[in-house]
């Protein structure tokens, strides 16, 4: 009797049944911390009585300030959770020596590894990204929204969707065991059966669509909503490198979109694109993932330079170095980006001639790179460096990527790439360009543009004492991968032999996550004390750092219509040039048209989000369902034919004399 | 045009260009999206490309494919895309009932060509040559099938189109759309002259 | 009354006298009927001698069919400056370019090096019973 109920439901549910809840006690703890997080969340607004106020300012707003800091706050969630991942790596590395088999089972080691990567690359550094932008862009080109708000927030919801799929794969089921790219044949039916590899797919799929969908949004607003006068070689440096970046996103994502569709008909449909049988070819796979999987490094990597640009002129009180040369190697790196993608795989067996080419263009590449950082060194050369947390940033930056960038160049040799492929060298060097390249520039980032939004700086000698842990635990935990890979330690170990004498290098690297994690410690401090602090030493005005663009000009918190009257731009360092001539603005005020709040991004989401989940499971009927619900809120949303509002000029103006009369900024 | 008079006020004016700008955004923004969705196919053909002659023993595209069927699934999609442009021109020279003809032909003629599709690959699923028996039999119901379901999408924003227009007239929203709907409908046979030459004229040839 | 002069401008560019975009039309529908017509049925037929050229005479016909329905059709390149619209289509061209000769030298010549035959493939898949 109970044994055919289990199998009707079997059939009802799919492939899910409770044998997959949790059961390893590092798992089940790590599920029901992750699970306990959204509880206590929806606990503390339901105690506080704030649900509404949530969904009206937030869960349903298209200001893409809003959705920006949605972003960041999910993508330093998701930051921890990678940073938890990577402390079991480290500590498994470091202990799991001889007959000693650590903390992890080999498969469970593989999952977390694969996990780190794809939360890291997808989820944080993506979310930190997408967050700056949504905050900066608009204000700096002198618009009063994006192009296309809901589709922005459709993104935002969809990236959202991602992230709670790759999470639920810890409440119930098993993650991809893969790697981070999860190459075939391993990663097919065949070597994988059960659902972890599909929770990468579907999720990535869904998070990937999330950003392609932020990528036009934001070409086009760059393109197209720039305040008159400011001509494309006057936009802020920032604004460029994004426009870049979103370039790349636009012509990269339908690469990944393909690559893991073709996965998944492979794993459900019983195609054979990758199999190691009946005319599959996994090498394509390969070739498919890096043609994305390139450009997405610099997908990363640009907007952190523009933040670096920015940073580099204001806390060096100096116009950018090279601004033209800046543009044209953005737009070099933009072009470049997409022919360097097989020195990710050098030693799959392509021909000299195909490596030498690929060797060649990935030599290059560091030309325009190398023009950035002699820019950022000459902006701050003879400048009045005003040393604050957000130079701290840019300078280990510059130090540490030129490392970094070094060890890349020498892995463009074929030859050399031969010895070093899959080694920890290679993980040493990637690390080396993402952290100092993405994260850090983020983190420079958002010590910089905090005030702009809240008020009130950060913590500056908190914040120090966090970068120099972050620097030195950084340097501990990489520069000895780079000694392990010379010694022939290839990554995703979880065991190694003791006559090796990796482990003490192994150990040091643990070290160094001890000090990054006293680094996040002191970061999450530096917050919390930096909101204590808010009202006293801290709060300053709306121009704190002396700034030059477009949104230093806006008072502080800035109005959900950004400008009341839309600058006038005439030069680059529009804001600069303005303080200068100490010009009173003194136009009329005009009608602004507002987007309406909508709940329907959401919704479209939620559905991709059961469509993914009903997948991986082949729940059938559930994917029917999650399809129809985000077709029908797409349909829906078509037919509403009023979702903006007009803000008449007399609204605009009352509430603008309320703030001059009451904030006093 | 009508809206311009002598006596039009200058801030009349201005609301128009701003709202001539932001349609013109939109459109221009569908733009890139189709430029995204190049990609995306070209992805598709550069797989298709490798695993063309990956038949493992199956069939290969000379020995399945019926050229006269491909000219006749061709012709029904280059007519339709002709008689989506007509329904565009009808709809900005705001002749209705004009624009829902001219809409159900090409719905009609896209249904053709979506039927003809869904027969031949039923033929061949039905003779043993799925999906699963070769990589190349793979790439080809994938690089077809994608843009089948292209169509069936451009079928679906059809009907919904129609219903908008029947109920709400031509106004601007649906000028707007119109013309996005008919851009999606020119790109896709824009990718099919690549699917009939590359597939099926090539797919001849290596006999 | 610069405004009504830029509108009338931009209102204009997007409302051609309505003959003139019909006629695109219809030069673009019988263009690509021909173009397609002349595809078919040398490859039907197998007219000349060369593959190689049919290959090529096949490709040329397709890009033409390609251009003509991206200039009559979707009107690329008929914009006032700055021309975004061309300027995204010539990089998403370019792209596609880069990726699909990318990809097929790239695993020409992998499959050229390290790929078995077909042949040799069945015979090794026979010889393993499981499989």
């Amino acid at each position: 009797m109970s044994h055919s109920l289990i199998s009707t439901f079997g059939g009802f549910l799919g492939r899910l049944s409770l044998k997959w809840l949790p059961h390893d006690p590092i798992t089940a703890s790590g599920a029901i911390m992750l699970a306990a997080v959204p509880i206590a969340v929806a606990l503390f607004i339901t105690y506080t009585k704030r649900w509404k106020w949530i969904y009206r300012e937030w869960l349903t707003t298209q200001d893409p300030k809003r959705i920006g800091i949605m972003y960041i706050i999910i993508a330093i969630l998701m930051g921890l959770r990678g940073l938890a991942d990577v402390i079991m790596v480290r500590t498994q590395q470091a202990v799991s020596v001889g007959s000693n088999h650590g903390i992890l089972s080999a498969s469970h080691f593989q999952q977390v590894i694969s996990a780190h990567g794809t939360i890291m690359i997808f989820f944080v550094a993506m979310g930190l990204m997408f967050g700056i932008i949504n905050l900066i862009v608009p204000l700096q080109i002198g618009a009063r929204d994006v192009a296309f708000p809901f589709l922005n927030a459709t993104g935002f919801w969809l990236f959202f969707a991602g992230m709670a799929l790759i999470n639920i794969s810890l409440l119930i089921g098993d993650f991809s065991a893969t790697g981070w790219l999860a190459y075939p044949p391993l990663s097919e039916l065949k070597y994988s059966p059960t659902v972890g590899v599909d929770y990468w797919i579907w999720s990535l799929e869904i998070a990937g669509i999330g950003s392609l969908l932020a990528g036009i949004n934001f070409v086009v607003t760059i393109l197209k909503k720039r305040v008159k006068g400011m001509k494309l070689m006057k936009m802020p440096l920032f604004c460029w490198s994004v426009l870049g970046s979103m370039s790349l996103v636009i012509f990269a994502f339908p690469i990944l979109t393909v690559t893991l569709t073709l996965l998944a008909l492979d794993r459900t449909l019983g195609m054979h694109f990758f199999t190691s049988g009946h005319g599959g070819n996994m090498m394509m796979y390969v070739n498919l993932i890096w043609a994305w999987g390139h450009p997405e490094v610099y997908i990363l990597v640009l907007p952190a330079f523009g933040v670096y640009s920015e940073i580099a002129a204001v806390f060096s009180r100096k116009k950018l170095f090279g601004y033209v040369s800046m543009v044209w190697a953005i737009w070099a790196i933009v072009i470049l980006s997409f022919i360097v993608w097989l020195h990710h795989f050098f030693t799959m067996g392509a021909g000299s001639n195909v490596n030498a080419f690929f060797g060649i263009m990935t030599m290059i590449i560091a030309v325009p790179t190398g023009v950035k950082l002699f820019n950022w060194l000459f902006t701050m050369y003879k400048g009045k460096l005003n040393m604050k947390t957000p130079l701290y940033w840019l300078i280990a930056f510059v130090v540490v990527f030129t490392i970094g960038g070094m060890a890349g160049v020498l892995m463009a040799v074929p030859p050399i790439d031969f010895q070093l492929h899959n080694s920890l060298f290679l993980v040493a060097h990637f690390h080396m360009m993402i952290v100092s390249g993405v994260l850090f520039g983020y983190f420079a980032g958002i010590a910089y543009w905090y005030p702009k939004f809240l008020g009130y700086r950060l913590n500056e000698r908190l914040g120090r004492y966090a970068f120099w842990s972050w620097l030195v635990g950084f340097l501990l935990a990489f520069i000895p991968l780079y000694i392990l890979g010379f010694m022939g330690a290839t990554r995703r170990l979880d065991h190694y032999s003791a006559s090796l004498g990796w482990q003490p290098l192994f150990i040091v690297a643990a070290i160094g996550v001890v000090f990054i994690i006293l680094g996040v410690v002191l970061q999450i401090l530096q917050l919390i004390v930096s909101i204590w602090q808010r009202n006293g030493e801290l709060k300053v005005g709306h121009d704190p750092w002396d700034g030059r663009t477009l949104e230093w000009s806006l008072p502080t918190p800035i109005p959900a219509y950004n400008f009341a009257r839309l600058p006038e731009v005439s030069t680059r360092d529009a804001y600069w040039n303005a303080k200068k001539v100490k010009y009173i603005d003194r136009r009329p005020y005009e009608d602004i048209e507002m987007p309406k709040n909508s709940p329907l991004g959401m919704v479209i989401a939620g559905g991709a989000l059961i469509f993914g989940f009903a997948f991986v499971w082949h729940i059938w009927w559930l994917v029917i369902v999650g399809l129809l619900v985000s077709v029908f809120g797409l349909i829906y949303r078509s037919m509403d034919e009023h979702t903006e509002y007009t803000l008449p000029a007399s609204d605009v103006k009352q509430m603008e004399q309320m703030r001059a009369s009451g904030g006093g900024i | 045009m009508s809206e311009i008079s002598p006596g039009l006020d200058l801030a009349k004016a201005d609301q128009l260009i701003e709202r001539h700008e932001k349609d013109a955004t939109t459109v221009f923004g569908f733009w890139v999206y189709l430029m995204t969705d190049c990609v995306l196919f070209a992805s598709l053909f550069a797989t298709f490309a490798v695993l063309r002659n990956n038949t493992f023993g199956g069939p290969s595209g000379a020995t399945l494919f019926s050229l006269p069927y491909a000219l006749a699934e061709t012709l029904a999609l280059l007519t339709s895309s002709f008689t989506c442009g007509l329904a565009l021109l009808a709809a900005q020279a705001k002749r209705k009932t004009q624009t829902l003809v001219w809409f159900m032909i090409t719905f009609g003629l896209g249904l053709t060509f979506l039927v003809l599709e869904l027969s031949e690959f039923h033929k061949f699923v039905a003779m043993g040559d799925s999906w699963r028996r070769s990589g190349f039999l793979s790439a080809y119901f994938t690089l077809v099938g994608t843009h089948g379901l292209h169509i069936t999408i451009g079928l679906l924003w059809m009907v919904v189109m129609m219903l908008f227009i029947y109920k709400r007239g031509l106004n601007r929203l649906s000028l707007k759309r119109i013309r996005m709907l008919s851009m999606f409908w020119h790109f896709l046979d824009v990718v099919w002259i690549f699917i009939f030459t590359i597939v099926y004229l090539f797919g001849a040839l290596h006999a | 009354m610069s405004n009504v002069a830029k509108m009338s401008k931009t209102l204009v560019s997007e409302h051609q006298p309505e003959q003139a975009k019909f006629k695109s039309y219809i030069i673009g529908f019988i263009a690509s009927l021909a173009l397609t017509m002349s595809a078919y049925f040398i490859t039907y037929y197998h007219v000349s001698g060369g593959r190689a050229l049919l290959f090529g005479a096949l490709s040329v016909l397709a890009l033409s069919q390609f251009l003509i329905q991206l200039f009559f059709f979707l009107h690329v390149g008929r914009e006032f400056p700055p021309r975004y619209k061309l300027m995204i289509t010539s990089f998403m061209i370019l792209v596609v370019l880069i990726l699909v000769g990318g990809s097929l030298w790239i695993m020409h010549s992998l499959n050229g090096r390290v790929m078995p035959s077909t042949n040799q493939m069945v015979k090794y898949m026979n010889s393993q019973d499981n499989l």
